[in-house]
């Protein structure tokens, strides 16, 4: 199910502004895969670009490659529509379907999209999302319930399960447990662990100690002042970002010096 | 406790000053009720030192009670809080100068109407219905016959065909402006035009209406559709800023989300930002219906006049409730004696004012079926 993804020469705009510049990396399959850096340099503009989600903001606009499983998805007549059903994304903000019960809202990629799913199907399919994403215990009662009654750690650890009912082979996560308490955190963080047993996990952070618990590897990307694009600095196993960087930037950002 | 401490000679002084700082003096309970009756008997003693009538006792006894309460508060209290209660008492009074007029208008509507109101208003039209026989009632020697039916049913079926033709058209202009047009200026003079729309003045409408039918079928054509194409003239822009407003305050995350589901977006406006935003959606459009139920100035012209029930909104004229209660009072049934065609006119607006009313219900009602689910932990 899970797919790796390779990244050349992507540059990427809103408008005029070129927000990220020229980035290369290869993201391996069944691993997780950390982006730090300070805010505004485009890590965000960066992740959105891997699904094509940029291009939902008016004006943004993406030049260059993005490979997934060496299929190209920036190439002539590919549907973003389908690009994003094979590469889901979790935002900063839970944001559950405020009409729908917990049960709707898992099956929102299917419902949405007017697939027929048998009944069984579909409680088999809530089920197994919901264990995928660490919450059945805990709403298997009141599935019927809105999504809106959860705490924060459960509606995000909910859009997690509705993510991952869409079967996906990539999961993009921005930043999904900086609206968090910690204990809520650790629950995400132990849930990805789990996650990249499956599927191809990219996660944006600003929390490096985060970063180097949950990831294998780590991109560290970095902007020079306001107005100039963001670049990608380092990118290499997170042991060795975190005790031997490369680069004089990503040191003086892990240790704390600058950011 | 605390008295024997503070009778005691060695009491800390430090804390009774803390206890003087934290705690001020209260106004008694019976203070600004107090002050409230010593300014309506004042008040009732001032006008009548004028020439008393009610009006001006109520002013009176209003200006009396905002300058004594905000005095005596402010004595008590302190400037601050005479300030508060000041501003507190202009808001109540500003609630009740604007409730007044609508408690007049029901209160006026419900006694004059309310003695026309029988089966026979309800259930029959005035087919038939002779200055002779208002004569006869007036005289006693019959009940006073002739209703409204038929207006009732000019007024459901054109508001009806109205509603069904403006819904459609600013439910859909309002996704295009707000999903679509992206400021392209096609969404800007839409924007402008509607605005502009909101402004035309009603008997505009209807003239634009009866125009464009004498245009296809010949000069003074006139059946309750027109008039619906008149009504719809009138609803669209409001449909369209209502509903504009509703979809604009559906938050973006909700569609990001849709589309990062690998949702169409197509699918994801039906399937989740109208959904997100049907209870604001439903009670614009009631509000759009409630506007223009009560136009009488475009139907005059499009729809014309009628006595006897017409169901068919294609062919013959139609009358409507505001058209209906317009002639019966300009133009009683018996010029001699206008009361029986007064008391349907009222009654009639009874009728109106209700079904305005049931709409607002309704439109709660859907509002609350729909709304999101937002309790139940
Ligand atoms: N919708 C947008 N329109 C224009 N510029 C944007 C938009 N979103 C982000 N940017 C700009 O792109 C740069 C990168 O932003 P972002 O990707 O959000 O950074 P990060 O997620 O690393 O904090 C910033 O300079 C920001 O101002
Ligand atoms: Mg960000």
């Amino acid at each position: 199910m899970s797919k790796r993804i390779d990244v050349d020469n992507l540059n990427v705009y809103y408008g005029d502004f070129l927000a990220v510049e020229d980035v290369k990396m290869g993201i391996d399959a069944r691993s997780v895969t950390a982006f730090i850096g300070p805010s505004g340099c485009g890590k965000s503009t960066f992740l959105r670009t891997l699904n094509r989600m940029h291009e939902v903001i008016p004006g943004a606009r993406a030049e260059g490659q993005v490979l997934l499983d060496g299929e190209d998805l920036y190439g002539p007549g590919v549907d973003p529509v389908v690009v994003r059903s094979m590469i889901g994304m979790v935002f900063q903000r839970p944001n559950p379907f405020p009409t729908m019960s917990i049960r709707d809202n898992v099956l929102a990629g299917v419902k949405l999209n007017s697939k027929r799913i048998s009944r069984g199907d579909a409680d088999a399919l809530v089920e197994s999302s919901l264990q995928g994403a660490n919450l059945w215990n805990e709403v298997k009662d009141r599935l019927d319930k809105p999504g809106s009654g959860l705490s924060g750690g459960q509606q995000q650890r909910l859009c997690i399960a509705r993510a991952i009912a869409v079967k996906p082979d990539v999961i993009l996560m921005d930043e999904p447990a900086s609206a968090l308490d910690p204990i809520s955190t650790l629950a995400i963080e132990d849930l990805i662990n789990e996650l990249k047993q499956d599927y191809t996990v990219v996660i944006v952070t600003h929390n490096m100690q985060q970063a180097s618990r949950i990831s294998d590897r780590t991109a560290f990307f970095n902007i020079q002042g306001t107005g100039k694009p963001g670049k990608l600095i380092e990118y290499g196993p997170t042991s060795e970002i975190f005790s031997n960087p490369k680069q004089q930037q990503t040191e003086d950002y892990v240790s704390g010096r600058f950011g | 406790m605390f008295n024997t401490a503070s009778s005691a000679p060695v009491a800390t002084p430090s804390s009774g000053a803390r206890k003087a700082r934290l705690t001020s003096n209260q106004r008694p309970k019976w203070l600004v009720p107090a002050v409230g009756v010593a300014s309506i008997v004042v008040g009732a003693a001032l006008s009548a030192l004028v020439g008393f009538n009610v009006a001006l006792w109520a002013v009176f006894a209003a200006v009396l009670f905002l300058v004594a309460a905000t005095l005596a508060v402010s004595l008590v209290e302190g400037p601050r809080n005479g300030a508060d209660s000041l501003v507190t008492y202009l808001v109540y009074t500003a609630f009740v100068l604007a409730v007044v007029p609508l408690i007049s208008v029901i209160w006026t509507v419900l006694a004059n109407g309310l003695p026309g109101l029988n089966a026979n208003l309800l259930l029959t039209s005035m087919n038939g219905v002779t200055g002779a026989t208002d004569n006869a009632a007036v005289a006693g020697e019959a009940p006073v016959l002739g209703g409204a039916y038929h207006a009732i049913v000019g007024t459901v079926s054109i508001t009806f065909w109205a509603t069904l033709m403006s819904v459609p058209i600013g439910l859909l202009t309002a996704i295009y402006l707000v999903e679509y047009s992206k400021g392209a200026w096609l969404g800007r003079s839409i924007t402008f035009f509607v605005d502009v729309m909101t402004g035309i003045p009603s008997i505009v409408a209807g003239l634009f209406a009866a125009a464009l039918f004498g245009l296809l079928f010949g000069p003074s054509t006139r059946f309750g559709f027109v008039a619906a194409v008149a009504l719809t003239v009138l609803m669209i822009p409001t449909v369209v800023k209502n509903t504009e407003e509703m979809l604009k305050i559906v938050p973006n995350e909700l569609r990001e989300a849709s589309y990062a589901l690998g949702v169409r977006k197509w699918r994801t406006i039906t399937k989740v930002v109208i959904p997100t935003a049907i209870s604001g959606i439903a009670s614009g459009v009631t509000l759009a219906i409630a506007r223009v139920i009560g136009e009488t100035a475009p139907l005059l012209v499009t729809a014309g006049f009628a006595t006897s029930i017409n169901w068919n909104s294609f062919s013959g004229w139609m009358t409507t409730l505001p058209t209906y209660i317009y002639y019966q009072i300009l133009t009683p049934t018996s010029p001699t004696n206008p009361d029986p065609s007064l008391q349907r006119a009222w009654a009639a607006a009874l009728i109106l004012i209700v079904i305005v009313m049931l709409l607002n219900l309704i439109a709660r009602l859907v509002a609350r079926a729909f709304a999101p689910k937002t309790a139940g932990r």
